[in-house]
């Protein structure tokens, strides 16, 4: 089943035929929906590391590198090729000499070396900081105790040569949002942030404060033929009751799903038809806090998996819109381990686990938990009589969304429910599991374990991605054998289009974000859209 | 008259200030930080270094007196401050929702009062009649309807089934965009206005001047202009300041539904992330609205009945 699942997922499992790209059609306007909040916050995405102004970056900019969700890896998206140093540790980058930003500009290095520099700029307190800090010189440039990163040299024009601190691939860091490339020539950096400047390709042309983005096609864009649509409209729909509507009234053109309605969606013939799906790289699951007692002991954590019937939950409360984890790696990374079961129900062992920990007579502990309905509450309470049957009293400690980040990241709860990105690189994702990294970064269960240590420090030194794959996938086995979570599902997200609607694809780093460049619309869609 | 207003406009400052030290306190004690929400969603990974660089930016974690301090400053000098979010002056991010919310509320009022008053006047003269039991159900149903739900049912016929309207978003502005986030607003206020002003016409149908008036020969037309008008629009005027004074604070859901891009969105999204200075600001302009809608409403009251300047 779960070997089904996998290669379903990687494939892009829910690639309806719509989305297929043929015969490509110039023109028209798509209606894109931008669904997590009622405003943007700002149009300098290099500030901002919402999910929300990733549309904007899709649109407008372009960074280094971008994700490729056929292939579920990042690749070059700037430059032409690029050589690597013996150590791998040196890039010698050949930039496009055809891309050109929307005030005319054409694509240098110094644009790079510009848009690096003031993304490490302490004084900025930009998000993108974190991913530039591998480049060699940045900490030290962040610190204020160099006025260059060292790490960066322009060799021409063209050509650009970036450092990096460990053989790590540099894409997963430099596709980022908040990594996106800024001209270099603009005096007033306040304008980044309303009227953006990008190499995208789309050219910003209005913004209307909580209500939309509107941008339109680029004639110089860089890949030739593209972009297939005059214009795109990105509108605020947080409302998922009145997306729904819209969708259905056809005044917009994609709409991610919860899970009642596709549920509602599978169930109706004009709309089963056009579901995207796809395993995104997020893991729910409950942390348990080892400072908690009873949690110290691994068989305890290892109880509370067996003593949970996930399948069910999975299917009653989300519907079907998840798949059962097996480990902390989801489904769609190139280190998942396809042969490792997920824990399987079975209460009486649950009990044997607890009695041989000391704990037959059960314990108590509380769930820090949001109200969100696929990782919050709802799930605390459907697991509460689970956990009763082998003894444990949960209590749910709701909190406000907003306060669930610091309550984890103080080390305030006993134990937590949440969905964490567990992707696409899972170097990066293990690493939350690393002794050497804080509580307070992502280490959240305060997890250390020698072996596991070991395998990561392999890994991270290892340049052969099958080996390093390979590493990793031994890594989260290990993790799945000590429980430091209750592994619950990986989310599937469902993108439901209108079928005259091409070009979509399975993004599983979050499938909202589309490649707009590669969308295209066909005679069957309404006049006004035409 | 110049004194009475000069008054009530004095008034209004201590309550500013006390909403906004009562604003200050609740969010300084709620758990959350705009920092540390940037990662609630769990889409990526805590960042310890970034949240510390932020909370040095926006001065999170100078002792709570400093920070009270440098709020009522900016405040007394018109300065909302920065929103930690965008960056972005809060009163320009107000600014730039302020028409949207007050279109919003007053196309919502226009509706309330175009069908509201004429038709509690109607019932009133003509109580037990059909109009009158079908006004008040309507009133009573649409006092009890939730806003939300209210707003999907009118998506759902006149967008999805009729297609007459758009179901959603702001468009170019245009009057089509503002008809259904405008009446399913304007409902509550309706039934309202219905229910005073009905009551309030019976009231003064009551009294003794109107029988006087009748026995003195008035046609029925003349009474109910010169007697019951005047008298009951003291209650409806009421009934219409608290109403509009409260319709940009009620608005926050149906702008949420309607993806109207007015203030209301802008604090559920400032509140969700904890962008504080975004909060304070809007929940200073709405408070602001209400006093100033309710002093004017004081105002008319002293031009219609003299007796209230004196008292």
């Amino acid at each position: 089943m779960l070997k089904k699942l996998t290669l379903a997922a990687v494939l892009g499992l829910g690639v309806a035929t719509g989305a297929i790209a043929a015969n490509e059609r110039q023109g028209g306007t798509l209606v894109f929906t931008a669904p997590y909040g009622s405003s943007f916050a700002t149009l300098d995405v290099q500030s901002s590391p919402n999910t929300q102004e990733e549309f904007i970056t899709q649109a407008i900019h372009r960074a280094l590198y971008s994700w490729d969700s056929s292939n579920n890896k990042p690749v070059l998206e700037l430059a032409t090729s690029a050589d690597v140093s013996d150590d791998g540790r040196v890039y010698t980058y050949h930039l496009r000499e055809t891309a050109v930003f929307h005030n005319d500009k054409p694509l240098t290095a110094d644009d790079i070396i510009y848009s690096y520099k003031r993304i490490a700029d302490a004084k900025n307190a930009f998000p993108g900081a974190s991913f530039i800090a591998n480049i060699k010189g940045a900490d030290e440039f962040t610190a204020g105790k160099a006025d260059e990163i060292s790490g960066l040299r322009k060799v021409d024009d063209h050509t650009l040569e970036i450092t990096f601190n460990s053989p790590i691939n540099p894409g997963f860091a430099l596709m980022q949002n908040t990594t996106a490339i800024y001209p270099s020539n603009i005096e007033d950096e306040a304008s980044f942030a309303k009227t953006p400047v990008g190499l995208g390709a789309f050219v910003f042309k209005e913004h209307v404060p909580g209500s939309q983005v509107v941008v339109e096609k680029f004639d110089k864009y860089y890949e030739e033929g593209k972009p297939y649509l005059d214009r795109i409209n990105i509108v605020l729909m947080a409302e998922d009751a009145a997306r729904d509507v819209a969708f259905r009234n056809k005044e917009i053109d994609v709409s991610i799903l919860g899970p009642t309605q596709y549920q509602a969606y599978q169930g109706e013939e004009a709309l089963k038809d056009n579901l995207l799906e796809v395993a995104e790289v997020f893991t729910r699951n409950i942390g348990f806090n080892p400072k908690f007692e009873p949690f110290k002991d691994k068989r305890v954590r290892q109880a509370i998996n067996h003593a949970i019937n996930t399948p069910l939950i999975i299917e009653r409360l989300v519907k079907n819109k998840a798949y059962p984890a097996s480990g902390w790696l989801p489904l769609s990374s190139p280190a998942f381990d396809k042969d490792k079961a997920p824990y399987d129900y079975n209460p009486e062992k649950a009990k044997e686990l607890l009695a041989e920990a000391g704990y037959e007579d059960g314990f108590e502990f509380e769930v820090t938990a949001s109200p969100n309905e696929s990782w919050g509450v709802p799930i605390v309470e459907a697991i509460l009589p689970m956990l009763q049957k082998v003894g444990i009293t949960v209590r749910p400690k709701p909190v406000e969304s907003a306060a669930l980040g610091d309550a984890v990241t103080s080390n305030n709860f006993q134990a937590f429910i949440w969905s964490n990105l567990s992707g696409p690189d899972p170097l990066n994702a293990m690493r939350c599991f690393y002794s050497q990294t804080a509580q307070s970064a992502c280490n959240y269960t305060s997890f250390a374990n020698v072996e596991f240590d070991k395998l990561y420090e392999q890994a991270q030194e290892e340049r052969d991605t099958a080996k390093q794959n390979e590493l990793l996938r031994q890594a989260n086995n290990l993790v799945q054998d000590e429980a430091p979570v209750w592994f619950f599902n990986y989310n599937k997200a469902v993108m439901a289009y209108q079928p005259w609607v091409h070009g979509l694809v399975p993004n599983a780093t979050e499938l909202a974000i589309q490649p707009y460049d590669e969308i295209w619309i066909d005679e069957t869609a309404p006049a006004s859209r035409q | 008259m110049l004194r009475f207003t000069l008054r009530r406009i004095w008034q209004i400052i201590p309550t500013l200030i006390v909403v906004a030290l009562l604003i200050f306190v609740i969010f300084s004690v709620v758990p959350g930080s705009f920092a540390a929400s940037l990662f609630s969603d769990g889409r990526r990974a805590a960042d310890p270094q970034m949240i510390a660089r932020l909370n040095e930016e926006f001065g999170l974690n100078k002792p709570l007196m400093e920070r009270f301090i440098t709020y009522i400053t900016d405040l007394a000098q018109f300065d909302l401050g920065t929103s930690f979010r965008t960056r972005q002056p809060v009163i320009e991010l107000i600014a730039d929702r302020m028409w949207a919310s007050l279109q919003l509320a007053i196309a919502a009022m226009v509706f309330a009062l175009a069908l509201g008053v004429p038709l509690g006047f109607l019932a009133a003269l003509r109580p037990g009649s059909v109009l009158d039991t079908v006004t008040m159900i309507g009133a009573v149903s649409g006092l009890s309807m939730p806003q939300f739900w209210l707003g999907l049912l009118l998506m759902y016929l006149f967008a999805l089934q009729l297609n007459w309207l758009p179901s959603f978003g702001y468009g170019d502005g245009s009057f089509r965009n503002l008809v259904l986030p405008a009446v399913t607003l304007g409902v509550t206020p309706l039934a309202l206005l219905a229910r005073t002003t009905r009551a309030g016409v019976l009231d003064v149908l009551s009294a003794d001047f109107i029988r006087t008036a009748h026995s003195k020969g008035m046609s029925e037309a003349k009474v109910v202009r010169w007697h019951v008008a005047r008298n009951a629009l003291v209650l409806i005027v009421t009934t219409v300041g608290l109403q509009f004074g409260s319709l940009i604070g009620q608005a926050v859901v149906i702008e949420k539904l309607f993806a109207w891009p007015g203030i209301g969105s802008l604090l559920v999204d400032s509140v969700a992330i904890r962008d504080i200075p975004v909060v304070q600001g809007t929940i200073l302009v709405i408070v602001l609205w209400f006093l100033l809608i309710n002093t004017a409403v004081d105002l008319i009251y002293a031009a219609i009945d003299p007796r209230i300047k004196q008292e």
